[in-house]
């Protein structure tokens, strides 16, 4: 019962008792990753804007509000909601700055859309955020989720799914423009973006396999079936999403195997098995690399990769490795 | 002929996904402890060549990839002259620093990085792991070091 909430003595936090290592891990993590919308030069994009078709304008920034709405939710109701469940004062710490970072990103739309979007464009965007039936039953299916005396590990298992799932229809579209040449500020402030997430979905993923390997054998299997019917919920709502979007531009095919991915990301986050088999979960190339620029992917042992280096050698002392 | 594979020598934290990665390769592995005071693993348990697999832990700029017990692990030199290669984790989300540590213990290490892979890795990440430690054996095989 959540909203008879237990007394408990009022504690100062101390960062020098550690119940668990990984909050201060991913508390240096998340702090040492901080941003703010301002350092990315947007105003650079403004010609490459200039080149995009009326309706490709029209779908990005609709892709931007929508991306907004779920980074608002996951500020204001999300993460908030996960405190309470906290285990340690260290992971309530954490929650904190993941809310305000979702707050910062959830801002960070609103900058792109102040550099090159006129307030007529803004504003009927928004007006589709807020009717668009798709984007509504995936912020509702979450929203459910999070509400009070709900089970602490489901929240978990909704906040690592938005985290690590349902951006993604949205985050596609920078990716695709920018492995065009086009948006590439925007793209990076995206890929800001991306990399918080990433350390969210991981770390409430985290949370979420220690309450879990708590769990007796049926209760586990009750959560499991749960998260895999929540991740079939979400991703039957996504694909529309992804169609009513991408079809006139002709890339839901393309955006859908981007989903597969995703999917799977998040159901490892949760520590479980991947969902999509590899034949329909293998993202074009051009998109992989937009993502992880400068990281080629590293397959000596198929000889395919062109990263087969020796490095020069390097001895290695105590004080090389300089982390 | 039957096949000598290389072992394998891996570091997971809690989160466990290198962990599920070398579980579900099968192949048997020796794990470097996550907490700083554990024993690492000591000679009876390296006497052959290995593989490390390690997973990534930067920050947006690069620092802490490696994880310290790996360094400690391999700051000892007569465990780095059996090490013959290196397969890189991490999450491509994390942009330029995806699978990091591999890169940087190859580079440190004078061995080649043999492959990424994200998280916990997918089938085709498992099947191609498993087939290029085999064709690596059989090259260790034939140069017999």
């Amino acid at each position: 019962m959540k909203d008879i909430a237990p007394t408990r003595i009022p504690r100062a936090i101390n960062w020098n008792r550690l119940e668990d290592e990984k909050d201060l891990e991913v508390w240096n993590r998340l702090t040492v990753n901080f941003w703010l919308p301002e350092k990315v030069p947007l105003s650079n994009d403004i010609p490459s804007w200039a080149t995009l078709t009326d309706h490709e304008k029209q779908l990005t920034i609709r892709v931007f509000t929508g991306l907004t709405l779920l980074d608002t939710i996951q500020n204001s109701v999300g993460a908030p909601a996960l405190m309470p469940d906290a285990i340690t004062p260290h992971e309530e710490a954490v929650l904190t700055n993941i809310a305000f970072m979702e707050a910062v990103h959830a801002r960070s739309y609103s900058s792109i859309f102040s550099t090159l979007c006129s307030t007529k464009e803004i504003d009927e965007a928004f007006r589709w955020s807020d009717e668009n039936p798709h984007l509504q039953a995936k912020a509702k299916a979450i929203l459910d989720t999070y509400a009070p005396g709900n089970d602490p590990l489901k929240r978990k298992i909704a906040s690592v799914f938005l985290e690590s799932f349902l951006f993604y229809s949205g985050f596609y579209l920078p990716m695709y423009w920018s492995s065009r040449a086009k948006l590439t500020n925007t793209a990076d402030l995206i890929r800001l973006i991306i990399r918080d997430e990433a350390v969210h979905g991981y770390y409430i993923g985290y949370k979420f396999q220690r309450g879990y390997e708590q769990l007796d054998e049926a209760a586990q299997q009750e959560l499991k079936d749960y998260a895999f019917g929540l991740m079939f919920e979400l991703y039957g709502i996504e694909n529309q999403y992804t169609e009513e979007l991408y079809d006139e531009i002709g890339l839901t095919e393309d955006v859908k195997v981007f989903l597969h991915y995703n999917a799977n990301k998040a159901l490892q986050n949760l520590g479980f098995e991947a969902l999509f088999p590899p034949e329909v979960s293998e993202v074009n190339p051009a998109i992989l690399a937009a993502l992880s620029p400068d990281s080629e992917n590293h397959d000596f042992f198929s000889g395919s990769g062109s990263s087969y280096v020796i490095g020069k050698a390097v001895a290695t002392e105590d004080e090389d490795w300089d982390f | 002929m039957s096949r000598q594979l290389p072992a394998l020598v891996y570091y997971s934290s809690k989160s466990g996904n290198t962990h599920r990665f070398v579980t579900r390769l099968g192949l048997p592995a020796v794990r470097i402890a996550e907490c700083l005071d554990a024993p690492l693993p000591d000679h009876s348990q390296l006497t052959d060549a290995f593989v490390l697999i390690c997973p990534t832990y930067a920050d947006g700029q690069g620092r802490g990839a490696v994880p310290k017990q790996v360094i400690r692990f391999l700051n000892d030199a007569s465990r780095r002259e059996r090490l013959v290669g290196v397969i890189g984790a991490g999450n491509r989300n994390f942009g330029a620093t995806y699978a990091l540590s591999g890169r940087i213990i190859s580079e440190k290490c004078n061995v080649p990085l043999l492959y990424s892979f994200e998280l916990a890795g997918t089938e085709t990440d498992i099947a191609r792991t498993r087939a290029g430690l085999e064709k690596l054996g059989d090259h260790l095989c034939s140069t017999a070091i």
